[in-house]
């Protein structure tokens, strides 16, 4: 999301940044290029106004400060990427569990939100938590929404509520009553409420949502939104906060290219968080949303901590400790090595997902590249390195010509293919070895370590490495 | 015209303020035309004079909209293929439903593919549609193959000699490369029996900028023929949809507006105008 958004900020702010000095005019300019941004992005009009009030009144105001400053471009950034943290909604907010179980929670939406997907990805995370959430029907309207229910709940180990079938048959309102009833009965600490779709203009089906809400009392109303939202956003969030009323919004669709500027309106002209976030289609793909990691993808600064979580999540400590004892102790990173890190990153999820979240990647060249990472790349250059005896792996030269060729023949690939593995790896290991002289990285894979620092310096957006893959090269250049 | 009465008010009193235009370019961006657009607009209307301006604005904007024939494809000695496509949510499998129910008015016979195999439950979905409307549904395994689905209905379409085949895909974020590709395919392998004669892009009115990308990808990948635009019964104004027109040259088909199979109207430019701007 936002991605086109970071572009056109890191593109405003390096020309910023080359003026040195600032006089109220370049601000003003400034102000121009973020305001086509946003708008491109469907903030609503009235709050990209607001917000460049208010971006312009503050640094006019610290102009003079600002010069003093060794880096004035910079502390321009600072203030509008406070900003924009502070429109996102602060410090993350959590749910807030009931203080007597169970805590009921009542999703709501438009059509095609991705409401009934969505309460299944938050029931397994609540799950994963030691809760024992219960899913219950109340869209009776869409067809086969129960029966998708009960799917998702399935998969995920969830009980499902669903007493109706629907397709437009039964109360909504009992369902929802009776399954409120039926968790009491089975010490079900948490409720999920999924609801049928409804736009903001419908007030029959906004007074059912509101019946259904008075039923249950729910501890938390969430919105539903789909981050490609458009300018109709702030319309139908404020008829559903009068209808039916919120307490904080759920993004969905984020891994699309999306720029979800209507998130950023909604948090403003509703008051209401972000409190969860969902980016894929796997039922894992679900977070919660931290406005200042998003505030920093918008700027062009890329998701460092989620990647770093990921990371952490995805090697097993064993895996990570032997790769740190070994990165320390100044052992040859191996083969071997490289396959348990392929491995662990395919765990992680798709590549370009996680690229996307490293500093730069939202700028136009290194986002082309993206769009045409190959994930099958991954899977190419594990067989090949799986084809390779134990000696072969720890020991990459030794392999001559017909080891290479054996090499080929045994992963279906081509011999330039093995030919430019090895070569990449033994550039891979050279460079390990410088960095192990300079600073590492903690809990990082090797080869990632250096990328918190690189986050740190507020970068523009970095020189991308060309392509090894000459079909890509040709498509960059 | 009407449909800029509001905007001509302004410009007609001789002394339009700044606030006043920025108030204009306000309605059109909060339409989903786009900031581009809006201010294109914005300038013609500077420029032209009195009673000039609504001529200009209207044959400016009709300009925008598609040359490309708006009917659906009709052919009498073989069934008509149609794909449905589009992102996630936008309400693929209801206007699929919705167009069955447009081509029985016309008194055709359609038969259906459930080639959206990966969402849950969705082959169900269609398949209460199907027993609905009185339309067999061509169905494989859960998460089995769309194209092969697709290929079944193609061959049995055929052999039934219906008019219409109506094949629904499951929705993809049009970022996902693979899963273009995969719809890529199901046009290939319906074509070794069959023609696709339209590939129907469902674009949800509430979308906004992104809509613009989700278009030309789709386009690549299939390259669709036309557009059903959804929800317009709600409070959004599906501007979009004439960017789509206007960067891309696909037409808008049909409109989408409620839940019941009835509620597909064959696409007007005149009432579609008219409703961007109130």
């Amino acid at each position: 999301m936002f991605e086109s958004l970071s572009s056109k900020f890191q593109g405003a702010f390096a020309s910023l940044r080359s003026k040195g000095r600032l006089k109220s005019g370049d601000i003003d300019e400034i102000a121009a290029e973020i305001r086509e941004a946003l708008l491109d992005s469907d903030v609503a009009v009235t709050v990209v106004d607001h917000f460049l009030e208010r971006i312009k009144s503050r640094s006019t105001e610290a102009l003079a400060e600002l010069n003093k400053s060794t880096n004035p471009a910079n502390a321009v950034f600072e203030i509008v990427s406070s900003e924009l943290i502070e429109i996102l909604g602060g410090s993350a907010r959590r749910i807030r569990f009931a203080k007597k179980a169970p805590t009921v929670i009542l999703l709501t939406g438009l059509q095609g939100a991705g409401k009934t997907s969505l309460a299944g990805k938050l029931a397994k995370y609540l799950k994963d938590q030691g809760n024992t959430p219960l899913l219950v029907a109340s869209d009776l309207q869409r067809p086969n929404a129960v029966t998708q229910l009960q799917f998702i709940g399935e998969s995920v180990g969830v009980p499902v509520f669903a007493p109706e079938v629907g397709n437009g048959v039964g109360d909504p309102v009992k369902v929802a009553k009776n399954g409120l009833i039926f968790a009491q009965d089975k010490l079900h600490n948490i409720v999920i409420v999924d609801t049928a779709g409804r736009l903001g203009v419908d007030s029959q089906l906004m007074q059912e949502a509101k019946q259904i809400r008075d039923a249950i009392t729910p501890d938390e109303i969430l919105y539903v939104l789909d981050a490609m939202v458009g300018q109709d956003a702030v319309r139908t969030a404020l008829a559903f906060q009068e209808g039916v009323g919120f307490d904080a919004l759920v993004l969905t669709k984020l891994d699309g290219d999306a720029r979800g500027g209507a998130a950023l309106s909604i948090t403003q002209v509703t008051g209401k968080p972000i409190m969860f976030a969902a980016t894929g289609e796997k039922i894992s793909d679900f977070d919660l949303f931290y406005p200042d990691r998003m505030a920093s993808r918008i700027l062009g600064l890329g998701d460092i901590q989620t990647l770093a979580e990921q990371a952490k999540g995805a090697f097993d400590s064993d895996t990570a400790a032997k790769l740190e004892s070994k990165f320390a102790s100044g052992e040859d990173f191996t083969l071997d090595d490289f396959l348990s890190q392929l491995e662990a990153m395919k765990k992680m999820g798709s590549m370009s997902k996680l690229l996307g979240m490293l500093p730069g990647a939202n700028s136009g060249a290194m986002k082309k590249q993206l769009e045409q990472f190959d994930e099958g790349e991954l899977v190419k250059t594990q067989s090949i390195v799986q084809s390779m005896t134990p000696i072969e792996r720890s020991e990459p030269k030794i392999l001559n010509g017909s080891r290479r060729s054996r090499i080929a023949k045994g992963s279906g690939r081509q011999v330039s293919d093995v030919n430019s593995l090895v070569e990449r790896f033994s550039q891979a290991q050279k460079a390990m070895k410088q960095m192990r002289g300079g600073k590492g990285g903690g809990q990082l894979p090797p080869g990632m370590g250096a990328l918190p620092n690189i986050a740190k310096k507020i970068a523009p957006a970095k020189k991308k490495s060309r392509s090894g893959n000459p079909a890509k090269r040709a498509l960059e250049s | 015209m009407a449909l800029f009465s509001k905007l001509l008010a302004k410009i007609r009193s001789s002394s339009t303020s700044e606030s006043d235009w920025a108030e204009i370019e306000q309605a059109l961006i909060e339409s989903d035309l786009g900031a581009k657009n809006a201010r294109e607009i914005i300038d013609l209307a500077k420029k032209s004079k009195g009673d000039q301006i609504d001529v200009t604005i209207a044959d400016s904007l009709a300009s925008w909209l598609s040359s490309s024939p708006r009917e659906l494809a009709k052919h009498t000695e073989r069934p008509t293929t149609v794909m449905i496509v589009g992102v996630n949510g936008t309400g693929k499998t209801t206007s699929t439903a919705k167009l069955v129910s447009h081509l029985q008015s016309e008194k055709r016979s359609v038969l259906l593919a459930a080639a959206d195999t990966f969402r849950a439950a969705a082959v169900e979905q269609l398949q209460t549609w199907g027993s609905r409307l009185g339309v067999e549904v061509i169905t494989g395994p859960a998460n089995g193959d769309a194209a092969s689905v697709a290929f079944d209905a193609a061959t049995r379409a055929q052999e039934l000699k219906i008019d219409y085949l109506i094949i629904d895909t499951a929705g993809r974020l049009h970022t996902k490369s693979g899963l273009m590709d995969e719809l890529g395919k199901v046009r290939r392998v319906v074509e070794k029996v069959l023609p696709v004669d339209e590939v129907l892009l469902v674009v949800d009115a509430t979308t906004g900028q992104n809509g613009i990308v989700q278009a030309k990808m789709f386009m690549s990948s299939v390259s669709v023929t036309g557009l059903i635009l959804t929800k317009m019964d709600g409070s959004a104004k599906g501007g979009v949809a004439l960017a789509i027109e206007r960067e891309t040259g696909t037409p808008i088909k049909f409109i989408g507006t409620g839940e019941s199979a009835k509620d597909l109207q064959v696409f007007d430019a005149e009432r579609y105008l008219d409703g961007l701007f109130h």
